[in-house]
């Protein structure tokens, strides 16, 4: 049985098969609509995640399957002082597959250790959000029409950024990337992050603080939010949030066919008068994300449709 | 001036784990868990060395197939493992980092699940050899030794 911790965890073959998949997906949603029948996905949300929740549980409706679960700790067991492990034991007695969030490091990872159905890490603290990384490849690889020879701007909180560090290490394994890091001198990518992946592996880079300056190069640009609870001091968060407004004005000096994706929420970031632009395309990475979760249950249930 | 020549005689079957840096012995003791083991065990602190100045030496009378001496391989692989057999060495063990670590260091990540899931072992995996990197099984916190 197979789960998903990690965007690591497949192959870029295995990638390849998952986003055809969801390419055929998003063709024939007809072919689908019955595939999971019978099937319950149960969505263990120890922390509050609309969008991630009803991604995965439009995911599995659309299949055919149905829903059941929690959306935050208060309104689980957990609040009574229930283990990871006791929950996941009880929960694959009732469900076929499920999504777990948890503030928590590692705890889909404890899930998945006494699980007998599937797990899918629907993001975990600070350190994993896989299903993201599969919705931004698979956004990029439909709308840009590839993975490789792409020259990547990544913008905002990349110290904090779990969905930054993610696709770093999932782009790093096709041809001829290149990244731009843009973020103010105190939310720089972390050390390890720069000398662990992108130096080992000959990435070229480079670092800038002004997004003006970034912007005419690139193929896309991946905005990010300031995250207030990744903060210890309030200050510190106030004098960051507003650091970069991506707007029409900046839009301008952007080439014409660069992507604009966001893993969403967007507070301030992003001006709401750049929606409208064609270039903008964080709303359908948000559809994507919906195919590749669709895509993610067939091939962790071992569903086959002809 | 006291001197430094206390003595332990010679063991039949077992180990002789030398060059101890100085202090660390009743570490690798605990680790070891030899409390767990009826067997005779003798912890030389201090000893003279030439090599160290000082160092640890344990002995211990033991069957050579119940004692896992991995995470010696993690504590100092510097230390030298002498297999006795019949009162005498008949081989000595190169120690290596071993891949995991059950229960030896504590992940200090407080957002990690292992600081509120009890029972939960805390695991540490070697992800990079050559510098020596162990993280966190489960949040990947990075071990530092120092």
């Amino acid at each position: 049985m197979r789960h998903l911790m990690n965007p690591l965890d497949f192959s870029v073959e295995e990638l390849d098969q998952l986003m055809d998949l969801a390419g055929d997906i998003e063709a024939h949603p007809e072919k689908y609509a019955h595939a999971c029948e019978g099937k319950k996905l149960a969505t263990l949300f120890y922390e509050p995640s609309t969008r991630t929740r009803l991604s995965h549980e439009a995911a599995m409706l659309n299949l055919g399957g149905s829903i059941m679960g929690f959306s935050s700790a208060a309104s689980s067991s957990a609040a009574k002082g229930e283990s990871v492990s006791d929950t996941i034991r009880m929960i694959s007695c009732y469900a076929d597959i499920c999504a777990m969030r948890h503030p928590k490091e590692g705890a889909p990872m404890v899930a998945s250790q006494h699980s007998t159905i599937p797990v899918i890490n629907a993001g975990d603290g600070g350190h994993q959000h896989p299903t993201q990384t599969l919705t931004d490849l698979l956004t990029i690889r439909s709308l840009k029409g590839r993975l490789n020879h792409l020259k990547i701007g990544l913008c905002g909180d990349l110290k904090f950024g779990r969905t930054v560090h993610s696709l770093i290490n999932a782009l790093v394994r096709y041809e001829d990337i290149e990244f731009v890091l843009i973020s103010p001198e105190e939310l720089r990518l972390p050390g390890y992050v720069r000398k662990d992946v992108l130096d080992k592996k000959h990435i070229p880079y480079t670092e800038v603080v002004r997004l003006e300056e970034a912007l005419p190069t690139l193929d896309l640009l991946y905005m990010t939010r300031v995250q207030k609870e990744r903060f210890f001091n309030e200050e510190d968060y106030v004098r960051m949030k507003d650091f970069y407004i991506l707007d029409k004005a900046k839009m301008a000096l952007a080439p014409k066919d660069m992507l604009v994706l966001h893993p969403l929420p967007r507070v301030n970031e992003i001006s709401v008068e750049v929606d409208d632009d064609p270039r903008a395309v964080y709303f359908k990475q948000v559809q994507y994300g919906v195919y590749i979760r669709m895509a993610l249950i067939l091939t962790l249930l071992d569903i086959h449709v002809d | 001036m006291v001197e430094n020549r206390l003595n332990i005689g010679k063991i039949s079957e077992g180990f002789v784990l030398d060059h101890i840096q100085a202090g660390k012995s009743m570490e690798i003791y605990k680790h070891l868990r030899l409390d767990k083991l009826d067997c005779c065990v003798a912890i030389i602190k201090n000893a003279r060395s030439n090599k160290m100045g000082k160092k640890d030496i344990i002995k211990i009378e033991c069957p050579i197939d119940i004692i896992d001496l991995d995470i010696l391989g993690f504590i100092d692989h510097n230390i030298t493992v002498n297999i006795i057999e019949n009162e005498t060495i008949v081989d000595k063990r190169q120690l290596k980092l071993p891949k995991e670590i059950k229960n030896v260091i504590k992940c200090k990540n407080p957002r990690c699940i292992t600081s509120i899931e009890q029972e939960l072992d805390h695991i540490f995996v070697l992800t990079d050899e050559e510098n020596e990197v162990y993280r966190c099984k489960y949040c990947e916190e990075k071990y530092n030794r120092h």
